[in-house]
C-alpha cells in the first residue's frame, strides 16, 4: 500500500498494532494463495487490487461517502436486502468475519465450542481491527442460527449501532409474513437512519442495481461449465467474496471484463487445469475473506473447483429480485419473495438446497461434491449427513469435511481430498 | 521388476519390497523426529526400479525422492488388502494417529471411504498414551487386556479426559487389567461408529499398527458384528499397496 492510511485507521478507532499484525498475515496469505496460480485471467488484476486496498482504499471511498452524507451499512449475512440500503443511498458492506483473530478475547465472550464465523466476528470486532465495522453506522443482525442469535446480544457494545432483523425458520405462510414484516420494519430502520424516504424509482433502480451485480456472476458461473475451466474456484471464491465488499457498479463492470476474458478463452479451450482435471463443487458454509483453506488445498491437490453451493456463491445470488409492479408496497413483496428463496440450513425442512447441489454438480459437471461443515455448525453440519447420503445414492460422490479456521488439520484435510480425487478417478 | 513401497506413519516407517508379485522384503522402523532419516536408513542398500509413497510424510518423501509416486493412505491399503485377501469389501485400519473405514466395490475399488476427526483419540498414539498412565508396555498392556474378564467403562476418548479419568479409578482401587480392557472397548465403540458412515460388506479386513492387537480385533469384531480378517503382517499392507501400485504403473 502506497498511501499512509493510518491517520484514517486511528480516526476509526482501530488498535493500529493489532490491525498492523493482521495486515502482516493477509498480505503474505494473499499471495501465496491467489497470486502463485497458473494461468490466471488477467481481469483478477483487478482483485488483486481490491485486495491489497481492501482496508485503505475502500475504506476511504466508505469515509468519503459518510462525509457526503451517505450512510454505510454493515451486515454479515445475505438476508439483509441490499436493494434497501442503495435504496435510501447507503452502501452495504459485508464484516470480517473469515479468520481467527484474538482467540484468548474472544474465548472471554463465547463459549470455545461456537463455530469459527461467529468467533470470527466476535475477534476481529474484540480486538478492533474490522475497518468496515468501524466505519459502519448501522449493524444489520439476523437472527439465523443459535449461535448469532444470541451472539447479537453481546455484539451490541462493539457496534457504533446494532439492528436485529428477526428471521423465519419455515418457509410457510407464516414465516413469509414474518420476513415481510422484518423487510418493513428495516426499511423503516433505514429511512430514519437516512432521512430519506424510499421512493418507487429508487428502489427500483436499486433493485436492478444488485440484479445486474448478481447477473454478472451468474455469467461468471455459466463460464465455469466448460472443460478446461477457464477460471480457479479460487479466483471465483474471491469475485463471491468481493460481491459483498465492493462498489457496485464498479464490481459488477469489472465481473463482466472478467467474463469477455473468459468467453476467449473458452472459445479457445484454454483454462487454468488441464481438460479433464477432476472438477469439484464444494457446497456447505460460507467462506468469508481470508478463509480459503479447504479450496486451496483442493485445487493444490490437482482438481478445480467449478461451482459454490455457499451463501458466499451461488446460494446468496442465485435468484434476482423481479421487480414486482410499480408501488413501493408491491416491490418489496418482490424482495421478500427473492430472499425466501435463499436455501439456508437454517430453514426446516430445506429441501431446495439438496435440489440445487444436485442441478449445479450436473451443470457444471462436477465429478464430485466436498461438503464444507463448519465445526460447531449445527444446521450445516446436520444437514450434511442426508445430503452426502442422498448424493451417494444418486451417484454423486460426496466427501465431507468438517473444520474450522485453524491450519492444524490442513494435512489430514489433504490426504482425504487425495483419496477423495483418487477415488473418482475410479 | 522390483517395486518398493514406503508408508511414511506418524509412529512407524514401513517398507516392502515386492518382486514378481512376492514379498522379499519387509521393515518397520519407529518414525521418531526425523523421519527422513528413517527413510534413508530403511532403503540403505536396497535396490529397486520403482517406489511409491504413502503415509502422513508421502509429500515431504517426494521432495527428496523426486521419482517417487504418491498414493493416499486410502489407495495404498485398498490395493494391499485386496491382494491379502482377495474379493476384501470393507477395511478397517488403525494406525497411530488415524483410523479410517474403506468400502471397496467388487473390482476392488474405493467406493466410499470416512476417518477418523482431527485428533487421535481412538488411534494407536491413544492406546499408547492409555499404557503409559497405566505404567505398562505395549505388549503388557495388551496381555493385561486379555486377562480382564470384563470391562472398566470409560466415559472419554479425549486422550486428556481419558488420563485424568484412569488417573482418579485407579485411586479408587479399580483393577488396571479391566481398565486396559475399557481403553480397547471404547476404540472399539467409536471404530465400529465410524465404519457406519460406509457401507459394510464382508469380508472386512482389519489392517494397521492396532491390528497387532487381538483383544482389539475381537472387540471391534463384536461391536461391528462381522467377522474380521487379520492379515499377517497388517502394520505393513498400505506399504505393500504402495510397491503393488508402483509394479501396476
Amino acid at each position: 500500500m502506497s498511501t499512509d492510511y493510518r491517520p484514517m485507521w486511528k480516526e476509526l478507532g482501530l488498535d493500529l498494532e493489532a490491525h498492523d499484525a493482521l495486515l502482516g498475515v493477509l498480505g503474505p496469505l494473499y499471495e501465496q494463495t491467489f497470486t502463485k496460480q497458473p494461468n490466471r485471467p488477467a481481469g483478477m488484476k483487478y482483485f488483486d487490487f481490491v485486495m491489497s486496498e481492501v482496508h485503505g482504499l475502500r475504506i476511504q471511498e466508505l469515509m468519503d461517502a459518510r462525509k457526503a452524507g451517505r450512510k454505510v451499512v454493515g451486515t454479515f449475512c445475505t438476508f439483509v436486502p441490499e436493494e434497501l440500503v442503495l435504496a435510501v443511498d447507503g452502501v452495504m458492506v459485508g464484516l470480517c468475519a473469515g479468520a481467527e483473530f484474538a482467540p484468548e478475547l474472544v474465548e472471554q465472550a463465547l463459549p470455545r465450542n461456537t463455530c469459527s464465523l461467529i468467533k470470527g466476528a466476535f475477534g476481529f470486532a474484540m480486538a478492533r481491527v474490522c475497518p468496515y465495522l468501524a466505519a459502519s453506522d448501522l449493524v444489520v443482525g439476523e437472527n439465523t442460527c443459535d449461535g448469532k442469535k444470541k451472539g447479537w446480544e453481546l455484539f451490541g457494545e462493539y457496534a457504533k449501532d446494532l439492528y436485529v432483523m428477526d428471521l423465519p425458520q419455515v418457509k410457510s405462510e407464516q414465516g413469509r409474513a414474518l420476513y415481510r414484516a422484518e423487510v418493513v420494519k428495516l426499511k423503516d430502520r433505514l429511512e430514519a437512519l437516512s432521512g430519506r424516504k424510499i421512493t418507487v424509482d429508487g428502489l427500483e433502480a436499486a433493485i436492478a442495481r444488485v440484479n445486474a451485480k448478481r447477473s454478472a456472476m451468474h455469467r461468471l458461473y455459466c463460464l465455469r461449465a466448460a472443460d478446461p475451466a477457464p477460471i480457479s474456484g479460487l479466483d471465483a471464491l474471491l469475485a463471491n467474496q468481493v460481491f459483498f465488499y465492493d462498489d457496485p457498479e464498479r464490481f459488477t463492470g469489472s465481473v463482466n471484463a472478467i467474463c469477455d476474458e473468459l468467453e476467449a478463452r473458452v472459445a479457445a479451450k484454454q483454462g487454468v487445469a488441464r481438460a479433464g482435471a477432476p472438477r469439484i463443487l464444494v457446497s456447505g458454509c460460507p467462506m468469508a475473506v481470508p478463509n480459503w483453506k479447504l479450496p486451496s488445498i483442493i485445487e493444490g491437490a490437482g482438481a478445480v473447483i467449478v461451482g459454490e453451493e455457499s451463501c458466499v456463491g451461488e446460494r446468496g445470488t442465485q435468484a434476482l429480485t423481479e421487480i414486482k409492479g410499480s408501488t413501493v408496497e408491491s416491490m418489496i413483496d418482490g424482495i421478500v419473495d427473492r430472499y425466501l428463496k435463499i436455501d439456508c440450513a437454517i430453514f426446516s425442512p430445506n429441501p431446495s438446497r439438496l435440489t440445487h447441489i444436485e442441478a449445479m454438480a450436473k451443470k457444471y459437471k462436477a465429478d464430485g461434491v466436498v461438503h464444507y461443515g463448519l465445526t460447531f455448525c449445527n444446521p450445516y453440519q446436520i444437514e450434511a449427513g442426508p445430503v452426502e447420503k442422498a448424493l451417494e445414492k444418486k451417484g454423486i460422490p460426496t466427501l465431507r469435511i468438517d473444520t474450522d479456521y485453524g491450519p492444524q488439520d490442513a494435512g489430514q484435510i489433504r490426504m482425504r481430498v487425495e483419496a477423495f480425487l483418487e477415488r473418482l478417478k475410479g | 521388476m522390483r517395486s518398493a513401497g514406503i508408508d511414511i506413519g506418524s509412529r512407524a516407517v514401513k517398507l516392502v519390497l515386492v518382486d514378481d508379485g512376492r514379498v522379499v522384503h519387509s521393515a518397520v522402523e519407529d518414525t521418531g523426529s526425523d523421519p527422513l532419516a528413517v527413510c534413508h536408513g530403511i532403503l540403505d542398500g536396497r535396490g529397486y526400479d520403482s517406489i511409491t509413497g504413502t503415509g502422513y510424510g508421502r509429500h515431504l518423501f517426494k521432495e527428496h525422492w523426486p521419482d517417487a509416486l504418491v498414493i493416499s493412505e486410502i489407495k495404498a491399503v485398498a490395493i494391499g488388502a485386496t491382494s491379502l485377501i482377495p474379493g476384501c469389501r470393507t477395511i478397517v485400519d488403525i494406525g497411530g494417529q488415524d483410523s479410517k473405514a474403506v468400502a471397496l466395490d467388487a473390482a476392488g475399488k474405493v467406493r466410499k471411504f470416512a476417518m477418523n476427526d482431527r485428533c487421535a483419540a481412538g488411534t494407536g498414539q491413544f492406546l499408547e498414551m492409555m499404557a503409559t498412565v497405566l505404567a505398562y508396555t505395549r505388549e503388557e498392556f495388551v496381555a493385561a487386556a486379555c486377562r480382564a474378564s470384563c470391562a472398566q467403562k470409560l466415559s472419554s476418548m479425549c486422550s486428556v479426559f481419558a488420563q485424568s479419568e484412569i488417573v482418579s479409578l485407579i485411586a479408587r482401587g479399580a483393577s488396571k487389567e479391566e481398565m486396559a480392557m475399557g481403553v480397547l472397548q471404547s476404540i472399539a465403540s467409536r471404530t465400529a461408529a465410524l465404519t457406519g458412515g460406509v457401507p459394510v460388506e464382508e469380508p472386512v479386513v482389519f489392517t494397521g499398527g492396532c491390528a497387532r492387537n487381538p483383544c482389539l480385533a475381537s472387540l471391534i469384531s463384536e461391536a461391528m458384528k462381522h467377522p474380521l480378517r487379520v492379515p499377517e503382517s497388517p502394520q505393513t499392507v498400505a506399504a505393500l499397496g504402495c510397491a503393488l501400485h508402483g509394479r501396476r504403473t
